[in-house]
């Protein structure tokens, strides 16, 4: 008999050995930071035997466990919006904010600054309506073809992406004041200003994405014989991408409305996690929101821990590591 | 004998250009059914819309008794299964794991395949036989080996009509003939019914029951192939030079291309 590890097995397997990177890697966000690292400390404060007033009990659940569990929603988000992106425009280079989600909850996200708004809810508000302005205008451009063009979606979206660029511009090149440093740290993505509010609804989101996604997961990999073909194993290939694209902008979308701009890890993880893991989408789905979770948390923590003083955009190590990375297992897997 | 396929008054038109016209005929269950014609006579369009990729908007076109219209997709990949004209796939899927696509109908909602599922794959694998290239990588496979194994995946599917265009466009003689041998192979132990696409006038004449010529989307002949396979319909409908005779084995109608140097010896 071949391959008796079969597809429910290796799923498994995949997802308890992922499981277990994500653990790891949370609870290692959760016992570094500037005021003292203790593993520790942390085991008695998450199993609570520690005293409730503690300074650094506090700070673990107060500041570093929204801040750890808001990266890995984030890193599960982005990678697996780069996944479906990149099946459903069959194009390598797709990423969560190719179709223009980012400028327009950029847009939002700036009105929403400049008119003065809390950081949350109002800013992650107008970054929201922004990002649903995008997708709604997408959708437009995108109907009345009988099947969804994958070219014309690609184009309308880079399109919608440069316009979107051009209003930012503008709206920075207008403001001058302390606002502008809020618009240039939103821009680059920021997970320090979240609580567990924040993260509790942000998960009840995501979490029924997470659900459809996996469950479209077998017609991605038909997908990826063509339309046509697809179709003849009974696809029914408008619904199926009018439902993943949907899905897909409303999850990145909501993330981003949180965070900011987060980049490169919904372009990169996909990619090596299908150089290690193969072509399959079922075994996809749950490893890019598996290790994109643990890869961001990873990152946020160097992020946090690297520089001297204050500390660095959690995006300049997304793309610093995974880019290296990426280029070693590439040339690796064409021996 | 039950018809698989009827159609009647099929046509179609990609936008203002009209490719099928009024067509009409039926397809027997357990038929080998081939169709030629030249380039741009609307071979490919009747196939896509047999299959259902495109939408029959003049006409009507039956699959067992049933407008196409009223299956769903599923019921209908059920019933039918296509082997495109040479999909070479680009992703590195292990040919286990593509012929697999085809069980994607009768999956569950997850679309996670059953220990019964992969038994099917294999007996699909060992009828074309791709056996031993199970764990190679479906881009890295000759051009004959890629066709034989996207016919294990249409096989897997369980369908009762296998649709093929120009499944030996591009092979060598020995992997057409292996294509043709293991098309009849299907026919005759599983009772499937064949309707192909082909260029090849002679291997259509050598395998096919029927035989649908088709010229500028309309029927220029339909039955036997020494019936329509004769000097002056293929001359009509080609327009080029070509002798007609019977092969020695077999008896088929043998077609032989005359070059113009020679064509004084006609």
């Amino acid at each position: 008999m071949l391959q008796k590890p079969f597809i429910i097995k290796r799923l498994l397997l995949v997802s308890f050995l992922l499981l277990a990177l994500l653990i790891l890697s949370i609870f290692m966000g959760l016992s570094t930071g500037s005021s003292g690292n203790s593993a520790n400390a942390v085991f008695k404060s998450l199993f609570g035997t520690y005293e409730a007033d503690s300074m650094l009990h506090t700070i673990i659940w107060r500041i570093r466990l929204p801040r750890v569990l808001l990266a890995a929603l984030v890193g599960a988000t982005l990678s697996l919006g780069g996944l479906v992106f990149q099946a459903l425009l069959r194009n390598p280079l797709a990423e969560p904010y190719i179709l223009g989600i980012s400028g327009g909850s950029a847009i939002g996200a700036i009105i929403g600054i400049l008119a003065g708004l809390s950081r949350f809810p109002g800013v992650s508000l107008t970054a929201f309506l922004g990002s649903i302005a995008t997708l709604l205008l997408i959708l437009v451009m995108s109907s009345g073809q009988t099947i969804l063009k994958k070219d014309s979606l690609l184009l309308s979206g880079v399109m919608v992406n440069a316009f979107c660029s051009a209003i930012i511009m503008f709206l920075i090149s207008m403001t001058q004041d302390s606002r502008l440093h809020n618009i240039i740290f939103w821009l680059m993505g920021d997970l320090s200003m979240s609580d567990l509010k924040q993260v509790e609804i942000l998960s009840l989101t995501l979490i029924p994405c997470f659900i459809i996604i996996f469950r479209y997961s077998h017609t991605m990999n038909l997908l990826l014989l063509g339309n046509e073909m697809a179709q003849t194993m009974g696809i029914n290939i408008k619904r199926v991408t009018t439902i993943l694209l949907v899905t897909t902008s409303f999850m990145v979308s909501s993330t981003v409305s949180h965070c900011g701009l987060l980049g490169f890890v919904g372009l990169v993880m996909p990619h090596l996690l299908r150089l290690i893991l193969g072509p399959d989408h079922r075994i996809l789905v749950p490893a890019c929101i598996l290790g994109g979770g643990s890869y961001m948390v990873f990152c946020d923590l160097l992020s946090r821990i690297l520089p001297q003083h204050g500390e660095m955009p959690a995006g300049v190590i997304t793309a610093m590591i995974g880019a290296p990375l990426f280029i070693y297992l590439l040339k690796r897997s064409k021996r | 004998m039950k018809s698989a396929v009827d159609i009647t008054n099929l046509g179609f038109a990609y936008r203002n250009n009209p490719v099928l016209n009024n067509l009409s005929f039926s397809v027997s269950q357990g038929e080998f059914f081939i169709i030629i014609g030249p380039n741009g006579s609307g071979k490919t369009t009747l196939i896509k819309l047999i299959a259902g990729i495109l939408k029959t908007k003049i006409g009507g076109l039956k699959v067992f008794n049933q407008p196409l219209k009223e299956y769903t997709r599923k019921d209908l990949a059920k019933t039918i299964a296509i082997v495109p004209q040479m999909a070479v796939p680009d992703f590195p899927f292990t040919v286990t794991e593509l012929v697999l696509m085809g069980r994607s109908p009768h999956l569950n909602v997850l679309g996670l395949e059953q220990e019964k599922d992969l038994e099917i794959a294999q007996n699909a694998m060992a009828f074309t036989e791709v056996e031993h290239l199970a764990h190679r990588k479906a881009d890295q496979l000759s051009g004959g080996e890629c066709q034989r194994v996207f016919i294990a995946r249409a096989i897997c599917q369980e369908p009762k009509i296998i649709l093929l265009d120009e499944p030996t466009a591009s092979l060598d003689l020995a992997h057409q003939v292996k294509i043709m041998d293991l098309m009849e192979k299907l026919k005759n132990e599983l009772g499937m019914t064949i309707i192909m696409v082909s260029h090849d006038v002679n291997l259509a004449a050598m395998y096919s029951d029927r035989l649908l010529l088709l010229k500028n989307g309309e029927i220029a002949g339909l039955g036997k192939p020494d019936e329509i396979l004769t000097l002056q319909i293929l001359k009509e409908t080609y327009g080029c030079r070509l002798l007609v005779d019977e092969s020695p084995v077999g008896r088929f109608p043998r077609i032989t291309l005359v070059p113009e140097k020679h064509q004084d010896e006609l």
